[in-house]
């Protein structure tokens, strides 16, 4: 069976909830090949198996460690070449796009980018669907040129498990000097909040305007539910909370199982960003506000009333 | 310094946008549009910089006849010149033929010290012409800078990400997308409308740029939709107006849901 590579994406060894979603969509495909870029494999490795990585490509160049998206396209472009993979599935994260975007370009490959779902395609090859205009359609496409490159939204498929051999082995790619132009020279964490990640959390609380800048019923809520939080553009252009948790066009798009928005009315901006979630809550003080057109349940009142009597009856249910 | 600021004409988000039902591409004609919000941030970029120093800003488009008018409000925005790629054959090209073009019309325009791009565009949103046009242009990329300077030959931008806020310095020529956090783009002024009327906006066709209609177009797209279905609406579910047990009722709705 023909090998489909899965970029993955790990933080410090610690591999995401998205790889092995990827690993568990790669099966359908053809024969999981995980492509590790760092120095911590050791701590990959158990979880790469257990979602059914067959091999481990294991890159530790420091030219691919230290500069910018475009050495990964080079080294994922040689393991095309030497692989004749089937596929390669990437996370749909802004570095995930652009390396795709550069592999495409590199491989004479099709492109389909932010797919929520992948299965094999009846003639071979891969058959996607993407969420497009704010949700509003859905879009089957085929890839119909050279390997077909996919990067691919998280929450798009429930991981399964399957043992793999995770078979380790070294791969050295040749790095241009070209590939070298960009480099990161500074790099500042961002302060740890505990919450999930909001791209990947199963339940989404978010505020907007109506908080008035006041998050901490926001917060507090999605702590009793473990959500993740996020924000409406104009809290965010507000100061009120940071740009990397603003919902909407021009910020994350989310697709989590529960979404429930804080005082946002609903702009077509935000909806953009969260219209496809499964289940949506809105609480806002304008019975009039956009967002009730989408909710399952909905409370007309003060968020600053409404959400703290919600954080203790949830909290007591937990008893 | 010269500039070249890539913009995109969009169907207004506001309106209900759809797809041709012959050929599955983008409506673009039957729905109202406008210059891709997202791309206001790049041409405003780029003329902080030139007005900083010296140069000009070229704002570069791959569209049908109404992509003028993106065009036109980059150059009342104070754009110095614009150049419009527009030919039958473009029609359905998907990211990897757009970068084609724009690469090609923008090695005409000339070798400039900085490309600037948006950080997607409002319709199709996929964020990857900038990856693909460096990739064509052989450029380093810095893509999703929040913070521009330039210092000499080298751009420095800071971009602010999930996990961290990073620094990250690249030598120029080089291709930069700037997101909506960077700047707060201008309104055009009258004396910009004006002065725009008089500006020079050249038309390319393929022939121009040596970029064969075999290349581009919906035949030549590496990707391919097989079809799209309308989402149907969502149906408002139970609505309910706060008298003091809203919350209650909120949580018993989580619970009766089972997400506690």
């Amino acid at each position: 069976m023909a090998e489909v590579l899965v970029l993955v994406d790990h933080a410090n060894g610690t591999v995401r909830k998205t790889t092995s979603e990827l690993l568990t969509i790669a099966r359908r495909l053809g024969e999981p090949s995980a492509v590790f870029v760092g120095d911590e494999f050791d701590a990959a490795k158990e979880t790469l198996a257990k979602f059914g990585a067959e091999k481990v490509y294991r890159v530790e160049n420091a030219d691919v460690t230290d500069y910018l998206v475009a050495p990964q396209a080079e080294l994922l472009a040689q393991l095309v070449e030497k692989t004749s993979a089937a596929a390669v599935l990437i996370p749909s994260n802004s570095a995930g796009k652009e390396i795709a975007a550069r592999l495409a370009i590199k491989t004479d490959s099709g492109l389909i980018t932010d797919a929520v779902d992948v299965q094999a395609g009846d003639g071979g090859g891969v058959a996607t669907t993407q969420s497009v205009f704010a949700g509003s359609f859905s879009v089957k496409s085929t890839v119909t040129k050279g390997t077909p490159i996919v990067t691919v939204k998280p929450n798009s498929a429930t991981p399964e498990e399957a043992a793999g051999a995770a078979a380790d082995e070294a791969f050295e790619p040749t790095i241009s000097e070209g590939a070298k132009g960009a480099k990161v020279t500074e790099s500042k964490p961002k302060e740890a909040t505990g919450r999930p990640e909001l791209t990947e959390a199963a339940i989404v609380v978010s505020g907007g305007r109506g908080t008035g800048g006041d998050f901490s019923p926001v917060e507090t809520f999605a702590d009793s539910l473990g959500a993740a939080v996020g924000a409406s553009r104009a809290a965010v252009d507000a100061g009120w909370y940071p740009h990397t948790s603003q919902v909407g066009q021009t910020g994350k798009q989310v697709s989590p199982q529960l979404y429930v928005a804080c005082g946002i009315s609903g702009a077509i901006q935000h909806r953009a960003g969260m219209q496809t979630s499964k289940t949506i809550i809105a609480i806002n003080k304008d019975e009039e506000a956009p967002i009730f057109e989408l909710v399952d349940f909905g409370v007309v009142g003060d968020l600053f009333k409404v959400l703290p009597q919600a954080t203790e009856a949830v909290n007591a249910s937990k008893g | 310094m010269n500039i070249v600021v890539c913009v995109k004409y969009v169907p207004d988000a506001q309106s209900d946008r759809t797809f041709n039902e012959s050929d599955n591409t983008t409506d673009r004609v039957g729905v109202d549009g406008l210059l891709s919000e997202l791309d206001e941030y790049a041409v405003e970029e780029a003329l902080k910089l030139v007005e900083a120093g010296e140069g000009e800003v070229t704002v570069v488009t791959v569209g049908p006849d109404q992509a003028a008018d993106a065009l036109k409000k980059a150059l009342q925005m104070g754009a110095d010149k614009a150049v419009h790629v527009k030919d039958d054959a473009i029609h359905g090209s998907d990211a990897v033929a757009t970068s084609l073009v724009l690469a090609e019309a923008i090695k005409k325009i000339g070798s400039p010290d900085l490309v600037i791009t948006g950080m997607a565009s409002t319709d199709g949103t996929m964020s990857v012409v900038p990856a693909m046009l460096a990739e064509r242009l052989g450029l380093p990329q810095v893509t999703f800078a929040s913070e521009l300077s330039i210092d000499g030959s080298t751009v420095t931008i800071r971009r602010d990400g999930d996990a961290a806020s990073e620094t990250i310095v690249a030598t120029l020529p080089a291709l930069v997308s700037v997101t909506d956090q960077i700047n707060e783009p201008r309104f055009p002024s009258f004396k910009g409308i004006m002065a725009a009327k008089k500006k020079p906006v050249e038309e390319w066709a393929l022939a121009d740029l040596g970029v064969d209609a075999s290349q581009v177009g919906l035949e030549a797209a590496w990707s391919k939709v097989e079809s799209f279905t309308k989402r149907p609406p969502r149906e408002q579910g139970q609505i309910v107006t706060d008298d003091g047990d809203g919350g209650t009722k909120l949580a018993e709705f989580l619970y009766a849901q089972k997400f506690v």
